[in-house]
């Protein structure tokens, strides 16, 4: 077998915890966190995202690093992709120059 | 066919009999490692696919966050999160197609492919069950679309960019589908061996990776109502 056999007992166990995070996230929503509300939702869904991706697709035992670079570089363009765009909107204005 | 000798050769050609192995590859290994490379690479475009949507939310949310507030106190919370928990049983299930799949274990491969089958179809049922309150609401960004509060035409981008996103994921969730069903048929012929069980591998990278997609877009649509911006 090629692959490294994982135990079913830590599917099971992320799955336990994903469900706790989902059930974690919608309750904390009720609560008023003000602007940090969205900062915990993302959190929270980052680390669902993580889960899934460590262990249900096996980055975490996987050898090859190519594998690790694609999966490493989406995340990343992604990022780019959000930090900058958000980067110009969310400091428009700061100048206090119409249209800079 | 001439009569090879060797016993590399010979094993080479069992692969390629029993195994699947298509020529251009040295061996098994070779060609799993090929095909799980591959489908890394076409979900790095789906994260570009999904990203540039969630771009466009993040921005228009961030320029109108009382209007998408307002939009998203019509999301149906409970539905949501109902799906969530479906998605994220479903992809416990193909987690475990696959470890049936390594194992060689044909029975469990079948049954946890059409568990996570059938949880994938709940999930476009209850979708599909939401949309219709959308309707019935008047919430469908179209000519019939009403809003009785403030600033309808920002509100109205809530609902476009709720249904870009929820559809193309549930267009993503038929497509799923309908690869597990692809898969389990192969399965129950029993085409898959320990050796050989790229399409199984694969069918769950995408699965779980639809799942990604849908922890994003639930605290994303459906939180915001109760998050008192």
């Amino acid at each position: 077998m090629a692959e490294k056999t994982v135990r079913i007992s830590t599917y099971i166990w992320i799955w336990a915890v994903l469900m706790c995070l989902t059930a974690l996230t919608a309750g904390i929503s009720f609560v008023n966190l003000h602007r940090w509300s969205t900062v915990v939702a993302f959190v929270i869904a980052t680390t669902k995202a993580g889960l899934v991706v460590t262990f249900f697709m096996h980055l975490w035992y996987e050898k090859e690093k190519t594998i690790w670079i694609w999966a490493v570089v989406s995340a990343l363009w992604l990022t780019i992709m959000l930090v900058f765009t958000m980067g110009d909107y969310l400091t428009r204005g700061f100048l206090q120059v119409p249209g800079k | 066919m001439p009569e090879i000798s060797q016993s590399a050769a010979l094993s080479f050609r069992e692969a390629i009999d029993r195994h699947s192995l298509h020529e251009h590859f040295a061996d098994l290994p070779q060609q799993r490692e090929a095909a799980k490379l591959g489908m890394w690479v076409f979900l790095a475009t789906e994260v570009m696919f999904f990203g540039g949507m969630i771009l466009g939310y993040i921005a228009y949310r961030n320029a109108y966050p009382a209007a998408f507030q307002a939009g998203s106190v019509h999301m149906l919370f409970v539905a949501g999160t109902l799906n969530t928990a479906l998605l994220i049983t479903a992809s416990l299930f193909v987690a475990l197609a696959v470890h049936a799949a390594r194992e060689g274990r044909r029975k469990a491969l079948v049954w946890c492919l059409a568990i996570s089958m059938f949880l994938g179809v709940c999930f476009l049922g209850v979708k599909g069950y939401e949309y219709y309150q959308h309707y019935l609401d008047h919430k469908v960004p179209t000519r019939t679309f009403q809003w009785d509060g403030p600033d309808p035409r920002h509100a109205e981008m809530f609902f476009v960019l709720y249904f870009f996103l929820t559809g193309f994921h549930a267009l993503h969730m038929i497509i799923g589908v309908s690869i597990l069903a692809f898969i389990i048929y192969f399965a129950q012929r029993g085409r898959y061996t320990p050796e050989y069980h790229n399409p199984v591998e694969n069918a769950a990278l995408y699965w779980h990776f639809v799942d990604i997609v849908w922890i994003f877009l639930y605290p994303m649509l459906y939180l915001v109502g109760h998050t008192h911006v």
